[in-house]
């Protein structure tokens, strides 16, 4: 096993819960709540790691704390052996780690042309350029737009247009990893496609290492090659992409994915529907988080927390009673 | 190059509103910087034998209690009018852009603090504050600067920060930081561009209101010394001599109806010109 590029140790990321004199009055418990509550990862080289979870999951909050732009209140993040926990130069570090948001128009500065904007980073960085009009053109080209394009306003580029724009901005300084938001957010079907294989065709060329957040399962397949689940904060599943949507061992998962429209009808999962809404983060269930939603639960679940363990496959789950994959069709 | 009618000044010329606005002000501008070679006479010089002469082909407007020719007085006082208004703008827009700035981008402690001391000015009659000011300084163009600026400027500072504070969790901000853009490149390249619109529209319109400012002060005898032709001393003049001789406050008036018709149209415009979202076609 090579040495990971990217190690994220138990990291916790607290919002403060109530403000003012409520919060001074709340049990210190109450005063913050925790958007990451303890996750551990590790990304390899060239890898790519999709993080999926419902909304309000803290995979957006997850992917901004190892970018610095959230403050982290515990755990460790290393970085190529850097650890971004101790206060690093992020300057420096924000050089080798782009990130891509996930409005693909609303991340680009409104009154700036592509130009300009995908000639940012070299400005940041203070790298000067021989011909800045050329290499701006050849870093559309590469995420697939013409020269044409240079002189246009944010405005002016329909969504698929600004998220190529924004991919060729993220590849100008020659990232060693890539933190993608919701890469294809925004964008119909069609359009999605094309900027995945663009991701992929770049990811293949350089060594990328990529890290995907996303809600939509359906793009795992093309460009993951591990999936991690959230749940309030919390990896429930971690495992191969394959393994993962064959045989997801956590009831959860296999809701998201009984949730996800599968275009074969011939291959449907069963349906599961989660009762109630997601828990909020201040009022966090006893026990196993999942267990007031679960469709499984048993009275331990609400007693005791599972941890992350290995699964029958390859994976790790955090479930007191995954299920197995002789139990998928029959459930 | 965007061809000229693609341009802000090319759009503002298309618009008819915006046309005729420029129109008046730069009517007033150069009425003003070259009043000496317009005006007919000497601003300042009497002939009583001419007093309260009505308007006729020579005296324009006709002449005051001193027989004093109100056309070249009110040319001399546009002058004035807008020595004390851009200076008054410029200095108050300025210190409202900084600080709303600094409220809007800066640590929420600071936020509260300069919100409040905005609120408080803003709560402060401005005539009042006039008069009060005007018992401790020196009578003088300055003071009316000094009014205007202390009154005006938290109105700036507000919009400032509240634009800011609109644009300072914008995900393009956030894409700047995880660039690894400093305090600077974000502030200066990226919020101040997108604060500036809404900045300059409030500046315009409140150009005219400065005018009146002065206007007022000077009607009240708090503004200029006796004998400046600034629009408000020949206001108060005609108002003296109201019953006898009313042509000379209508006289008075017509520049400030035109100089505040003038930046209101430019200001509205701007705003349309300046938002894309009011923008018709590209």
């Amino acid at each position: 096993m090579t040495q990971p590029i990217l190690t994220l140790k138990d990291v916790v990321v607290e919002f403060p819960g109530l403000r003012g004199l409520k919060g001074l009055m709340a049990p210190p418990e109450q005063r913050h709540v925790q958007a990451v509550a303890g996750i551990s990862l590790d990304v390899q080289p060239g890898e790519t790691v999709a993080i999926v979870g419902e909304s309000g999951s803290g995979k957006t909050t997850l992917a901004r704390a190892i970018n610095g732009l959230v403050p982290l209140a515990g755990g460790e993040v290393w970085f190529d052996g850097m650890p971004l926990h101790e206060r690093p130069d992020w300057h420096a570090v924000r050089r080798r780690v782009a990130m891509m948001f996930q409005d693909p128009s609303g991340s680009l500065s409104p009154r700036k042309t592509v130009r300009d904007l995908v000639l940012e980073p070299f400005a940041i960085h203070g790298i000067k350029l021989d011909d800045p009009g050329a290499k701006a053109a050849d870093l559309l080209a590469t995420a697939g737009l013409g020269p044409d394009f240079l002189a246009r306003y944010p405005h002016q580029l329909s969504g698929g247009q600004a998220r190529r724009v924004g991919v060729a901005r993220a590849l100008a300084l020659d990232p060693a990893m890539v933190l993608a938001d919701e890469p294809t957010a925004g964008l119909d079907v069609s359009i999605q496609g094309e900027i995945l294989n663009l991701l992929n065709r770049i990811k293949a060329q350089h060594g990328l290492t990529t890290v995907i957040i996303t809600h939509n399962l359906n793009i795992l397949r093309h460009v993951a090659d591990r999936v991690a689940v959230m749940y309030l904060g919390r990896i429930v599943e971690l495992g191969e992409v394959e393994q993962i949507l064959s045989t997801p061992a956590h009831p959860y998962t296999r809701a998201l994915m009984a949730a996800n429209p599968e275009p074969d009808p011939t291959a449907r999962h069963e349906r599961i529907t989660l009762k109630g809404e997601t828990p909020a983060l201040n009022a966090r269930p006893s026990g196993c988080e999942f267990h007031p939603r679960c469709p499984v639960a048993r009275p331990e679940c609400a007693e005791r927390a599972p941890l992350l363990g290995p699964t029958p496959g390859a994976g790790q789950v955090s479930c007191h009673f995954p299920i197995h994959k002789d139990e998928m069709n029959t459930a | 190059m965007k061809p000229f009618r693609r341009t802000l000044a090319g759009r503002l010329l298309a618009d008819p509103q915006a046309a005729i606005a420029m129109l008046i002000i730069a009517a007033l501008v150069l009425a003003a910087v070259f009043a000496d070679l317009v005006a007919p006479y000497d601003y300042s010089a009497m002939n009583l034998a001419d007093r309260f002469a009505r308007p006729s082909a020579d005296y324009w407007l006709g002449t005051d209690n001193l027989g004093r020719d109100t056309f070249s007085r009110l040319l001399q006082g546009g002058r004035i009018a807008l020595y004390v208004a851009l200076t008054a703008v410029s200095v108050s827009a300025l210190i409202g852009l900084a600080l709303g700035m600094i409220a809007g981008y800066g640590p929420r402690w600071l936020d509260n603090v300069l919100l409040f001391s905005f609120d408080t000015l803003r709560a402060y009659p401005t005539i009042i504050l006039a008069l009060a000011l005007a018992a401790l300084l020196p009578r003088g163009l300055s003071t009316v600067i000094i009014v205007v600026v202390i009154t005006s400027f938290s109105e700036y500072g507000r919009v400032v920060r509240t634009q800011t504070l609109s644009l300072k969790h914008a995900e393009f901000i956030l894409a700047e930081r995880a660039m690894g853009a400093g305090f600077g490149r974000i502030v200066f390249h990226h919020l101040l561009p997108n604060v500036l619109g809404p900045f300059f529209i409030l500046a315009a319109m409140n150009l005219p209101v400065v005018i009146t400012i002065e206007a007022g002060m000077s009607f009240l005898g708090i503004g200029v010394p006796p004998g400046t032709p600034s629009w408000g001393a020949t206001l108060k003049d005609g108002f003296d001599h109201i019953r006898t001789t009313p042509w000379i406050i209508i006289a008075g008036g017509l520049p400030l109806i035109l100089v505040t018709l003038g930046f209101t149209f430019l200001g509205e415009a701007l705003r349309d010109q300046l938002d894309p979202k009011l923008r018709r076609g590209r």
